[in-house]
């Protein structure tokens, strides 16, 4: 504990509860607790289909592509701007990489279909893609002032037509073996590999945890007690190998495996198990997860975001450039949009016309459940991620229960109204 | 008493800007020595804040030309204000309410730790060791600076100015939003900063400390300088008619 400035923490802020003492975000205990609360009752009322190990994989995976994309609009909205063109531009960038990989690399470049490098030339050149239409729309935004809510509807209109143009409306497919990895249930690390991630991950926050209380100890900052981060390193952990578990429980059908071995010239032997474990998409979605967070609370591009958000004026009065965070906020938008495109168009292992309709929605909704404040300047990654699950789950919970597709829609769009509400009620109590 | 006979810290020499025809500053020439504070006086949209805005990069002037210790600089924006020790305190608080009190103190030049990554830990030590000198009441570190209180804020201000060593320091109206003790707290400050030699601007609207702080007083209006005047020399009815009519006192320096 703090023995120079013993009066520094004191005063004015007392520990009161078991909450303060653990320093934990009320607002992502409340959010988890909706999630859970969601799940229980979804599990309830289809006879515990619904957390089943299956329905777990199916659910992280369906949400990967609108979860990397709100992680993108956290940073969009906290500067005070909106894109309603992450749908459109998904659909570019996913058809941009179908013709890529199925037209242009093996007639152009003559690099015949099947190669192993397609996916990784389609890949960077979908995120190109992404990237200069993002810096595009940033600098319509930032240097020539046109408000973002009209530059990105008029993207809306734009990108989904030039992607129709780009394919002439038509389906492409079969996309790349390799590039089909990253759409989720076509590409998983195995067992062993999700079990070595997930140890590694564990380790990882722990070590996380330690090193960010040995920085607070060595300038003297007041820490939480060591029970409170001990139960913390428990719960993280505890957390992360428990997903792994579940993941790991979903075993392969019989006839997949069969195929699988009968692809390689082998025969199954007797009751032979494979579980599939962690998806690579769902890898990817942690790796984008990962580094967003980091990007938002470690450096500086980050700190002039957030505080662009809370008062431009003062930000461009501390000599930060915003129209130039102008165009790096919407660049990491269209990166994350093209990414997005790789999961979407592999999981569905072809690129439709439609690809990504509504995603401009649901990516928003997602970060405004997640907390991201509209007004500017308030908003998480894992909150955005977290209010991408709970829709998800609200969506293909009410599936499984058989509710009409016309209610579904009503029921999501009552939940993010209410969601806001909450939060606002939320912010007043604590005056924020 | 202030030193004058060398070269002034800051020279603002005939300095005009017009807004859409018209003259917001018609070119007016005002100088500051080091430890000195100058009064810069007038009615609301006189434009003394406009002029003071060109030195502090905020806006660009149309003619005229800045002298920092006798050397012509350009200044175009607010970092070149800052890489000549230009600070400026603004009316308007120029905090980013979200962030905590080191974030903002740093905002624009955090430190970072040798891989590149914001240095928050560090930072937070340097403001509370800042914050010691100036404020030692303060005490709200983690809270963002919305939670604080008017002179808790305009510490938050001040302190990011002091810490970055300003050699000018401008304050647009530091005390227009504080009560009688923060007030209080300001004018201390003011007293500490000028014994250290550094040179302030100070932007008023209350004559009253204006006559307390100031070793000079400029008075502009209509975008004019109407003089500049000692402050021991003249009375509170003299900068006050200055003010509204506009007219020098003929003992004026």
């Amino acid at each position: 504990m703090s023995q120079a400035e013993p009066a520094a923490t004191g005063a004015d802020t007392p520990r009161r509860n078991l909450l303060a003492q653990l320093e934990i975000d009320t607002r992502l205990l409340g959010m988890i607790g909706a999630f859970i609360v969601v799940c229980l009752v979804f599990n309830v009322l289809t006879d515990g289909r619904f957390l089943t190990p299956r329905n777990i994989f199916n659910l992280t995976i369906q949400t990967v592509s609108v979860a990397i994309m709100a992680t993108g609009m956290v940073f969009v909205i906290v500067t005070r701007h909106i894109d309603l063109s992450v749908g459109a531009l998904l659909a570019t960038c996913s058809a941009f990489m179908a013709m890529t990989q199925t037209v242009y690399l093996p007639q152009f470049f003559g690099i015949e279909i099947g190669n192993p490098l397609i996916p990784w030339i389609t890949i960077a050149a979908g995120i190109g893609v992404g990237v200069l239409i993002g810096c595009f729309h940033g600098w319509l935004v930032g240097y020539l002032g046109i408000p973002a809510f009209i530059v990105t509807l008029g993207g809306l209109l734009v990108w989904r037509n030039v992607a129709w143009f780009l394919t002439n409306g038509q389906t492409i497919g079969p996309l790349d073996a390799g590039f089909l990895k990253l759409g989720g249930i076509n590409g998983t690390m195995g067992e062993t590999w999700s079990w070595v991630f997930g140890l590694v991950a564990a380790a990882f926050s722990l070590w996380a945890l330690f090193s960010a209380r040995r920085n607070k100890i060595s300038h003297d900052f007041p820490v939480k007690p060591m029970w409170a981060e001990v139960a913390l390193g428990a719960i993280v952990s505890g957390a992360i190998l428990g997903f792994v578990a579940i993941l790991n429980n979903y075993e392969k059908p019989a006839r997949v495996l069969a195929r699988e071995f009968e692809a390689r010239g082998l025969t199954m032997p007797e009751g032979y198990t494979e579980a599939y474990g962690i998806p690579f998409s769902v890898l990817l979605l942690i790796a984008v997860a990962v580094v967003m967070t980091v990007v938002a609370t470690r450096t500086r591009l980050g700190r002039y975001i957030f505080a662009a958000g809370g008062n431009p004026e003062a930000t461009e009065l501390s000599g930060v450039n915003i129209k130039n965070l102008t165009i790096k906020v919407f660049a990491i938008m269209g990166a994350l949009c093209a990414i997005s495109a790789v999961v979407a168009s592999a999981r569905l292992t072809f690129h439709t016309n439609d690809i990504g309709t509504l995603d401009e929605l649901r990516v928003i909704a997602a970060a405004v459940i997640g907390g991201t404040a509209l007004a500017g300047g308030i908003g998480t990654i894992y909150g955005a991620i977290l209010g991408a699950l709970i829709m998800q789950s609200l969506q293909s919970g009410m599936a499984m229960v058989g509710v009409d597709a016309p209610f579904q829609n009503i029921v999501v769009g009552t939940v993010l109204v209410v969601a806001v509400l909450i939060d606002i009620i939320y912010r007043k109590r604590i005056g924020d | 008493m202030v030193d004058r006979s060398g070269t002034p810290l800051v020279e603002l020499r005939d300095i005009s800007i017009s807004f859409g025809g018209i003259k917001a500053v018609d070119s007016v020439s005002v100088d500051l020595y080091p430890g000195e504070v100058v009064g810069l006086l007038g009615h609301n949209g006189a434009g003394k804040s406009t002029l003071i805005k060109c030195l502090s990069g905020a806006y660009q002037k149309d003619s005229g030309e800045v002298l920092i210790n006798g050397k012509p600089v350009e200044i175009n924006n607010p970092r070149d204000a800052r890489d000549h020790n230009i600070e400026t305190i603004y009316q308007t608080l120029a905090l980013a309410d979200n962030l905590d009190a080191a974030s903002n103190l740093f905002l624009g030049r955090e430190i970072v730790t040798p891989l590149g990554f914001v240095n928050d830990a560090k930072m937070e030590a340097e403001t509370r060791k800042i914050m010691g000198r100036l404020n030692p009441n303060f005490r709200k570190f983690e809270a963002p600076v919305s939670a604080l209180s008017g002179g808790q804020r305009q510490s938050v201000a001040i302190s990011r100015a002091v810490y970055f060593n300003a050699r000018i320091l401008i304050m647009d109206e530091p005390t227009a939003a504080l009560g009688v003790q923060e007030t209080k707290m300001v004018a201390d400050l003011i007293e500490e900063l000028r014994k250290d030699g550094i040179g302030i601007f100070l932007i008023d609207h209350d004559i009253h400390s204006v006559m307390q702080l100031c070793d000079r007083a400029s008075v502009m209006k209509n975008g004019q300088l109407v003089g500049t005047v000692n402050v021991d020399e003249v009375t509170e009815d003299d900068l006050l008619s200055m003010i509204i009519l506009g007219k020098a006192p003929e003992k004026a320096a």
